[in-house]
């Protein structure tokens, strides 16, 4: 038990840290949301390539694979084992196998709710 | 058109055209703040019937004129010419909302400005013509400009401090020669640019365009601020309406507490969460209609200044780099004919 | 009167900031708890004998599904207001992203509408994520030739 809610604080903590570093951003630089996200993303490749990311994941768990740090993560992942397996071609395909399961959800269900809903007023 | 020179700015109205008419139509926000109820018509769901965004601000634009015209008794068929504006692209909350007004039609477009800009028209239409009437409708509807100037509606952006709130909002006025206040004085704005570039700080890239307006008036009419009853800017919000008054006390001019902006009044700021208050072609009109000319009409107020700011920002060219122009036509709306 | 520049760095200088701690703490205890929440599923589904490679797939599809959920009853947006960075930064931020346009622009058709926009703001994230992942794969395969 007193493991299970180790790693839901320490999901906590590393989200949670890596959201208020985003706030920061976005109330003090010129970064917009947008430019917060692609940043995000990349800065995930970055920091698993250079094999920061790595073990705070293993540390963190999903308080490091659920922010957009972890989506560059599944990128970077994704590639590395494509490229262990298929060579040099696996660049171009390792990323997005990778993350085919985030990309799709939200496609699909951005879709549906499209479909199904109606805009209101904020 | 006396004093009518080339070295002056101010046009004096031979023919005084009165506001024989006039309502404002806005959403569910407006009609929660503090002058709820004082606007003709409301719609809670915001939508006026209609299947989208767009096509709900030119209903509002549609309720509005037909409620003012009613007023006024005057039949549309009737009417000289139609001024009309809004921020959508190509003017068309106007055009499509206003189609089977059987009058001619004339689109607009001064972004938040635009109801000062077509009552200027509008009276010197009265007096240039022989028409016995003219209206002026403005529009601005929070969702659809969200989607044409920000983001989609159910996106969950952060807003900033300085931000402002589109109002869902449309007004429409009918000048005769009746009953109301009347037009006795304008003055066009010029459009200035003093390189403001954050989008989300429109009062700032206005109220420079305020001030030089404001500021030539005073100068030219040798009048004061307190002369007025009231001095209302468009749509500054709370960053825009302190810079004015910062500026133009360092120009000599005080303003004093009758300096007034349409946009800290139409919300609650706090309880509404509103920011730096409202902003929108809806936003001036409709308070012009629902707070000030009831004023007038009831003689708490004889004479104002009635200044509506617009930034005439485009998404594209901020992308491109480019800073935010911002204008302000200015109108001097009185009880009497003569002062 | 003050030339451009200088009128510029007057108004952005007066104008408010956000107020750094309350907006920091909201993002921060937001975002940490869907990260917790995230972490919790992910326990109950392993304790579920649910295969790994499932679950690291499964979790973030539901808070994509949720988002989606919540988008299109328009609570997403108002959530995200409070929550700021809370919401935007985690896989949420990005369901939002695909979700809100496609539902904004589906008046506009279903192809050039909703089909088209769907990518108007999470596109950029997927094209630079995507290319430095490619840029990546290939370092990491010429590092690998060089061992």
């Amino acid at each position: 038990m007193t493991g299970f809610l180790l790693k839901l604080l320490f999901a906590f903590l590393v989200g949670g840290f890596l959201c208020a570093v985003a706030q920061l951003l976005i109330d003090r630089t010129k970064l917009t949301p947008a430019r917060i996200l692609v940043s995000y993303v990349v800065a995930g490749v970055f920091l698993t390539a250079v094999g920061l990311y790595e073990p705070l994941v293993r540390f963190a768990g999903n308080g490091a694979a659920t922010p957009l740090t972890g989506f560059g993560y599944s990128l970077a992942k994704g590639v590395e084992r494509a490229v262990d397996e298929r060579g040099l071609i696996g660049a171009v395909t390792g990323g997005l196998t990778g993350t085919a399961g985030g990309i799709t959800a939200a496609m699909f269900f951005g879709l549906l709710a499209a479909l199904i809903f109606r805009g209101k007023p904020k | 058109m006396e004093g009518n020179n080339r070295k002056s700015g101010i046009i004096r109205l031979k023919r005084c055209p009165s506001i024989i008419g006039h309502a404002a139509a806005v959403g569910k926000k407006e009609h929660e703040g503090p002058l709820g109820a004082q606007f003709d018509y409301h719609d809670a769901t915001d939508r006026f019937g209609q299947k989208t965004w767009e096509l709900s601000e030119g209903e509002m634009q549609h309720i509005a004129l037909n409620l003012a015209l009613a007023k006024a008794k005057v039949p549309a068929d009737s009417l000289g010419a139609l001024f009309a504006g809004d921020l959508i692209n190509q003017c068309t909350s106007s055009s499509y909302g206003l189609l089977d007004i059987n009058a001619p039609f004339f689109g607009l477009y001064g972004a938040c400005s635009t109801s000062a800009e077509g009552l200027i028209l509008a009276s010197l239409w009265m007096n240039s013509t022989e028409s016995g009437s003219a209206a002026v409708v403005t529009s601005s509807h929070n969702c659809s400009a969200e989607r044409q100037f920000r983001f989609p509606v159910e996106y969950g952006g952060i807003r900033t401090p300085t931000s402002q709130w589109t109002v869902t909002g449309a007004a429409a006025f009918i000048l005769g020669d009746g009953q109301g206040a009347y037009i006795t004085e304008l003055m066009p704005g010029k459009s200035i640019d003093r390189g403001i570039t954050d989008p989300n700080n429109m009062g700032a890239a206005m109220a420079p365009a305020a001030v030089d307006t404001l500021t030539r008036y005073f100068r030219e009419s040798g009048m004061k601020p307190s002369d007025f009853d009231a001095i209302f800017t468009g749509d500054l919000g709370f960053e825009g309406h302190s810079i004015v008054n910062e500026m133009m006390c360092a120009d000599g001019i005080n303003l004093s507490d009758n300096y007034l902006d349409c946009g800290l009044l139409i919300y609650d700021r706090e309880g509404q969460d509103m920011h730096a208050g409202g902003s929108g072609c809806g936003c001036s009109a409709s308070v012009l209609s629902a707070y000030i000319l009831p004023k007038l009409e009831k003689g708490e107020y004889h004479d104002i200044l009635f200044v509506a700011t617009g930034a005439l920002m485009s998404p594209m060219l901020v992308l491109q780099g480019q800073s935010i122009p911002g204008i302000a036509h200015l109108v001097r709306i009185t009880k009497e004919r003569n002062l | 009167m003050k030339n451009t520049t200088e009128y510029a760095v007057y108004a952005g200088k007066r104008a408010k900031k956000s107020d750094l701690l309350p907006d920091c703490l909201r993002a921060f205890l937001t975002g940490g708890l869907i990260c917790a929440g995230a972490q919790g599923m992910s326990e109950l589904f392993l304790s579920l004998r649910i295969a790994e490679e499932t679950v690291r797939i499964l979790v973030p599809m539901i808070l994509i599904f949720l988002t989606a959920l919540l988008t299109g009853l328009g609570i997403f947006d108002n959530l995200a207001g409070f929550c700021g960075a809370g919401t935007l930064v985690p896989i949420t931020g990005f369901a939002n992203a695909v979700v809100s346009p496609a539902l904004d622009s589906k008046n506009e058709g279903l192809v050039l509408g909703l089909g088209a926009k769907l990518f108007s703001v999470a596109g950029p994230v997927i094209l630079y994520g995507t290319s430095a992942s490619v840029v990546w794969g290939v370092l990491y395969w010429a590092l690998g030739q060089l061992r």
